[in-house]
């Protein structure tokens, strides 16, 4: 049995989890006289994959834009890597290294798959507007280089053919996919997914799955998503959240959270219908 | 098969990004050089640099400035003659006040003062879009020509309330004033524009330019992936209004000589660089090119062919001329927005095929 209080400890597939690097502290969204998170804490830890399960309408994806700094919570307080988070512009949370999708994809329709991918880069691209428009020297060594960190990623979610293609022409899973792979770009410390697989068919599923299991893996990124599939959640998890309108009512491990009667009752029970 | 990328590999990623990927375009562009460096210079008169090569190079550069507004950054101008008056008064303040400066300078530092008046007007973009921003940058383009209008200090005070551009040098050729000679002009706009172009394509090419497309196309994803929506903003302000300004310096110092505010720096002059981009391609380079020389071709050549040739009316032909416009404009905004510059795409993608089509 593993000691998930400790400092870090090792999972059975052997991935090291590390420390807490995201703490939400009793966090209260309301829109109105809509309350669409109520009083939820909880963690994320280094290198764990986080779910966040719940039905429609629980306040899921509210929750992911509070960690991405698009909702400023009425109540509560943002942790990130020990330090509290001050009121932030979501560009600025970008920038400590959160990176994101969105439940209805949020890609430039305009750019091709490959200069979407090198957004991503944005962040870490410092060259100045003089250098740019000079272009020979600082500007093409820097784009080169991000090129290159780029490619790796588009080796990696094997969508080398569609490099060129404009965005608008890719049908929804590369789409997808293609998010996927510019906010990976990003190297982020944290990697939020909004539903990745909503929508998708069993094998482009089983795809996304791979590759998100992979991230996590290989790079050793944070990943906090949220997902519908049960059976997804349960396989890809290290822990999970369990939102019920607006409410935590649960969190721990796959087994554990499969075995709390409230869930049964509030998210599983439903589901099972 | 003549026209081919086939067997043409790219082998860096330097070669991959080049600008001119297929080697025929490359031969096309190197050649053009030479010919607009070595020949035209050569064989150009006055009646060719006022008619044509003037006003193409010129609106080429305000072209090239609106498209990085708007078909880059995707913020809407109507005021763009309000900021080519800036770089024309700004440039006429100048070469009043510091006759002895070289006039490269003089219209640079114009271009320079354009940026300035570009940003301060691009502050409302942060807040407002679309259809609100095209009306508020309207507001500025009739502020800017009342206040050229109203305020005699820009016009140094003259009877007329006109500008007159002063003769003035580089490397001690004339290039304005009555005694400019057209290669000296021409030259002086042609180099202008090319370097204005390479910098557009640079900066469009790498970082800069994917912030300002990436506000264009979703401006929430942008910043989810940390472009500062004020930063890239206004920095597509200022980089197309220091073209347009350079532009306005041009028209007025290099290409007209003296200059009403109203008469050259209304709001049909708004609409005939909002049209060159239209028609041209948004954000394209090469549209911007296109989009001008249409523009500045056509009514010459209406004129050679309807008037000269067939005898109409000299009214008659500008109206068709009107004609044409507007629905050249409403076919490309409803079938392609991408202008000329997508249909000159999709003709390559056919001759690459050619003639063996799958
Ligand atoms: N921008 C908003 N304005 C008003 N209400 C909102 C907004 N975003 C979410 N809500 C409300 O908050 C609740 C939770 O929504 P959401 O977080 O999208 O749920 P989930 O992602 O779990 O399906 C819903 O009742 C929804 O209508
Ligand atoms: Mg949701």
């Amino acid at each position: 049995m593993t000691d998930m209080n400790a400092e870090s400890y090792v999972t059975e597939d052997g991935r090291t989890i590390g420390g807490v690097i995201m703490e939400m502290k009793n966090i209260t969204l309301r829109f109105g006289g809509v309350t669409a998170i109520q009083d939820i804490s909880f963690d994320i830890r280094e290198g764990e994959i986080r779910a966040i399960i719940g039905p429609n309408g629980a306040g899921k994806s509210s929750m992911l834009n509070v960690i991405s700094g698009f909702y400023v919570p009425q109540e509560g307080e943002v942790w990130f890597r020990g330090r509290r988070r001050a009121k932030m512009k979501p560009y600025q949370v970008a920038r400590q290294g959160i990176a994101r999708t969105f439940q209805n994809i949020a890609l430039f329709e305009g750019m091709s798959v490959l200069d979407n991918v090198m957004t991503g880069r944005l962040t870490r691209m410092k060259t100045g507007l003089a250098a740019q428009a000079l272009w020979f020297g600082r500007a093409e060594r820097e784009e080169i280089e991000h090129r290159e960190k780029v490619e790796k990623i588009i080796d990696f979610l094997e969508i080398q053919a569609i490099r060129k293609t404009p965005v608008g022409r890719l049908p929804y899973g590369l789409k997808k996919r293609v998010e996927l792979a510019r906010a990976l770009a990003a190297e982020p410390a944290l990697l939020l997914l909004d539903e990745p697989m909503a929508g998708m068919n069993v094998e482009e599923k089983e795809d996304m799955s791979r590759f998100i299991l992979d991230v996590n893996d290989e790079f050793g990124t944070t990943i906090c998503l949220i997902e519908h599939d049960m059976g997804v959640v349960m396989d890809l998890s290290d822990r999970v959240v369990v939102m019920d309108y607006g409410k935590k009512i649960g969190d721990g491990t796959p087994d554990e959270v499969r075995n709390n009667q409230a869930v049964i009752d509030a998210y599983l029970g439903v589901a099972h219908d | 098969m003549i026209y081919r990328e086939a067997g043409d590999f790219k082998t860096s990623y330097r070669e991959d990004s080049q600008t001119f990927p297929i080697k025929l375009d490359r031969r096309a562009y190197w050649t053009l050089m030479v010919v607009a460096f070595a020949v035209v210079p050569f064989v150009i008169n006055d009646y060719w640099a006022n008619a044509v090569l003037l006003p193409f190079l010129i609106y080429a550069i305000a072209a090239l400035g609106l498209n990085i507004l708007t078909g880059y950054a995707g913020q809407v101008s109507l005021g763009t003659g309000g900021f080519m008056a800036v770089g024309a008064y700004a440039a006429y303040k100048l070469m009043t006040a510091f006759p002895d400066v070289p006039i490269l300078f003089h219209v640079l530092i114009a271009g320079a003062i354009t940026a300035l008046v570009g940003m301060a007007f691009g502050l409302p973009s942060l807040r407002i879009k679309g259809f609100y921003l095209a009306v508020a940058t309207l507001a500025a383009q009739f502020f800017l020509v009342w206040l050229f209008n109203k305020v005699p200090w820009f016009f140094n005070y003259s009877a007329s309330g006109m500008i007159n551009a002063p003769e003035r040098t580089m490397f001690g050729a004339a290039i304005t004033g009555a005694e400019a000679s057209a290669p000296a002009r021409y030259l002086f706009c042609l180099i202008l524009t090319v370097a204005l172009a390479w910098i557009a394509r640079n900066l469009t090419r790498g970082s800069v330019g994917r912030k300002w497309m990436a506000i264009r196309d979703m401006d929430i994803a942008a910043e989810i992936i940390g472009v500062n929506p004020l930063t890239a903003k206004l920095s597509a302000f200022a980089v197309s209004s220091f073209f347009i300004g350079v532009a306005g310096a041009l028209l007025f110092a290099v290409y007209l000589g003296a200059v009403e505010v109203g008469e050259a720096f209304g709001i049909q002059k708004s609409f005939l660089i909002l049209f060159m981009i239209i028609i041209g391609g948004l954000g394209s380079i090469f549209g911007s090119f296109a989009g001008a020389a249409f523009m500045v071709l056509m009514p010459v050549l209406l004129k050679n062919v309807l008037v000269d040739g067939f005898g109409w009316a000299t009214d008659l032909a500008a109206h068709f001329q009107f004609m044409i416009v507007g629905a050249l404009i409403i076919v490309f905004l409803v079938f392609e927005p991408h202008g000329l510059a997508q249909l000159w795409r999709l003709a390559k993608e056919k001759l690459r095929l050619w003639p063996f089509p799958h």
